[in-house]
């Protein structure tokens, strides 16, 4: 069985250092986006899609387990939080706890239920289940159903930050999403990231070393689930509305997409896919269902021409680790 | 009572749908080691077919029948050809991704043309009409839905369970490279096998072009439900398909009849609940 990765280098000091390296640049030039004038709710968004990505990342990537169902916790975080702040009338830094509250009870009922199962039934569970949600959520009286949560208040963040103001928001968002980022950095290097990738390469020497690997893939999922829900939380605040678009199969497969095209297991990838995708959408809005046709075709053109993805291809051309 | 009836028959029928995408599921599971996404986009391909062929060619139900798993079986056959063989020896979740694209790629050229409404299907003029049954009034059209797919579905599974040509197939499931070395071409057999599958899905197109309309996304949701179909039944045995998708179609019928809310998900909430109990599914071995 080949793995994800053909090369993942081991966690040198110079890989370490490709990486910081990557990071600071990645940081520096989101932070100088504002003075651009790039349009800045098309970043934001993209932001937070790419820590969706990231999150998702964190379980296909080095977990090795393929979630076709991580809108769910995208779009239950959306609803908490929008919950929270309009009828609530919470303050925004408690309303983005909501969400990731929501997200994380989710991600450990359905992780106790999905990683019963290994491999492509995984995904077809946690698929299954996400189903089930958008069922819920399109029946349940506080989405509004059809109609989602709309005209969120923004309100201030700590009782300083004024989130109407398109600049504050935007470097909140950032702050939030390279906070996410730099926890999911932390996770992949830390000794618990490295026994994830021990079970990705070969799951029953893992066993026979005497890992529990049931528990680290738990784990696993309940970090990428509540992360995931941060991003949920987050875009609340962007889009200002909750809806059932968040939760439906279409999502999840725009975020194994993102993940994809970025290249699957590497970190910085995912950033770069959610950014792609978003740009493709936006200027390819005018197609219709046209963009569906084209993701499905870069999602073929990829498994069969490009498994690595863009950062995976640039990766392994410059022999680094990104 | 006559409610109830009537929601058992229409479980009876999305059962027989059930049945016969994941037998189809599981036959290409079995050589391709693939789960094929795309089967709900292939199974609307069928009704599309049927539809094209009446309304382009003249040509009728009957012959839509035995025409359209052909015609969307080639399809399928040359999709296997030209991009799932290239993943053998890959991880699994690659034939998932691929697949997922190609059913991104068809249901999105289908609502191009013909947007997410339904086109209409009429019944074929043999099958109009219904009869008293004296407990209910059964639908001809409907009757013949159930006892079709049936048949279909008993015939697979005799194909496969007990002829020389399933033999090999079991055969060449367990262990290709074997059977290839008794002069068996095995990588035939695997288009053939997804040829198989992916007309299975088409004829259960076809058999619901009448019953619910021709629409572009009929195969998107309903591919979702029979993951969970397969979860439960698990993919091992033929017949388990067949009987575990029968069983949930019933259930999702009474389910209409007695707590109407929960008819979309209870398919799924029987899913959570064979996994709590039984992680392997049904009738699924160990992995």
């Amino acid at each position: 069985m080949t793995t994800l990765t053909d090369d993942t280098l081991p966690a040198t000091p110079r890989a370490m250092r490709d990486e910081m390296i990557a990071f600071a640049l990645m940081a520096l030039l989101l932070a100088s986006v504002p003075f651009t004038g790039v349009y800045p709710f098309f970043v934001m968004q993209a932001l937070c899609f790419a820590l969706l990505a990231c999150a998702f990342n964190l379980l296909i990537g080095y977990g090795g387990l393929l979630s076709f169902g991580h809108a769910m916790f995208l779009g239950t975080a959306g609803y908490c939080s929008a919950h929270a702040l309009k009828v609530w009338a919470l303050p925004p830094e408690l309303g983005i706890l909501v969400g990731i509250a929501a997200a994380f009870v989710l991600s450990l009922i359905t992780g106790y239920i999905s990683i019963r199962r290994q491999g492509i039934y995984f995904s077809m569970i946690t698929l299954a289940l996400s189903q089930l949600l958008y069922f819920i959520y399109l029946q349940a009286p506080f989405t509004h159903g059809e109609d989602g949560i709309q005209g969120i208040p923004q309100g201030h963040m700590f009782g300083l930050f004024d989130l109407s103001k398109p600049t504050v928001l935007y470097y909140v968002v950032l702050a939030g999403f390279l906070a996410g980022f730099l926890l999911i950095f932390r996770i992949i290097n830390s000794p618990f990231g490295e026994v994830l990738k021990a079970i990705r390469e070969n799951e029953p020497r893992a066993i026979s070393l005497g890992y529990r690997t049931d528990q680290y893939k738990f784990l696993a999922f309940v970090l990428s689930g509540t992360l995931a829900g941060f991003a949920g939380a987050l875009k609340v605040f962007v889009a200002q509305n909750a809806s059932l678009t968040d939760v439906h199969w279409s999502m999840s497969g725009e975020v194994v997409l993102m993940t994809l095209v970025g290249g699957l297991g590497t970190i910085f990838g995912p950033v770069v896919g959610a950014f792609v995708i978003i740009a493709m959408q936006q200027y390819l809005a005018g197609f219709g269902q046209w963009v569906t046709v084209i993701q499905g075709s870069i999602f073929v053109i990829c498994v069969l021409t490009f498994r690595r993805g863009v950062i995976g291809e640039i990766a392994h051309y410059f022999r680094r680790s990104l | 009572m006559q409610a109830l009836y009537a929601q058992l028959l229409v479980g009876l029928i999305n059962g027989s749908f059930y049945a016969l995408l994941s037998l189809g599921l599981a036959v290409i599971f079995g050589m391709l080691n693939i789960i094929n996404f795309a089967h709900g986009a292939l199974y609307m391909m069928g009704a599309f077919v049927a539809y094209f062929l009446l309304n382009l060619g003249g040509i009728n139900y009957w012959w839509a029948l035995l025409l359209a798993p052909i015609i969307v079986g080639i399809f399928g056959m040359i999709l296997e050809r030209t991009m799932l063989q290239w993943l053998t020896g890959l991880d699994h979740l690659y034939g998932l991704l691929l697949t997922f694209g190609i059913a991104l790629i068809v249901q999105g050229v289908f609502q191009n043309y013909f947007g997410s409404s339904g086109l209409p299907y009429a019944i074929p003029d043999e099958l109009k009409g219904g009869m008293n049954l004296g407990f209910m009034f059964l639908p001809i059209y409907r009757g013949w839905v159930v006892v079709f797919s049936l048949v279909v579905c008993l015939a697979t599974w005799f194909l496969i369970e007990k002829t020389r040509l399933g033999a090999y197939l079991r055969a060449a499931t367990e262990n290709p490279t074997l059977v290839r070395a008794f002069g068996v071409n095995v990588p035939r057999m695997i288009t053939l096998t997804y040829g198989l599958g992916v007309g299975l899905a088409a004829l259960a197109g076809v058999l619901s072009a009448p019953i619910n309309q021709v629409r572009p996304l009929m195969g998107a949701d309903l591919i979702i439900v029979v993951f969970a179909v397969v979860v439960i039944g698990g993919m091992g045995s033929i017949m388990g398909s067949i009987i575990t998708g029968f069983a949930l179609g019933v259930i999702e019928g009474l389910t209409k009849y007695f707590y109407p809310e929960a008819s979309n998900t209870v398919v799924f909430v029987l899913m959570v609940l064979v996994l709590l109990v039984k992680p392997t599914g049904l009738t699924g071995r160990a992995a």
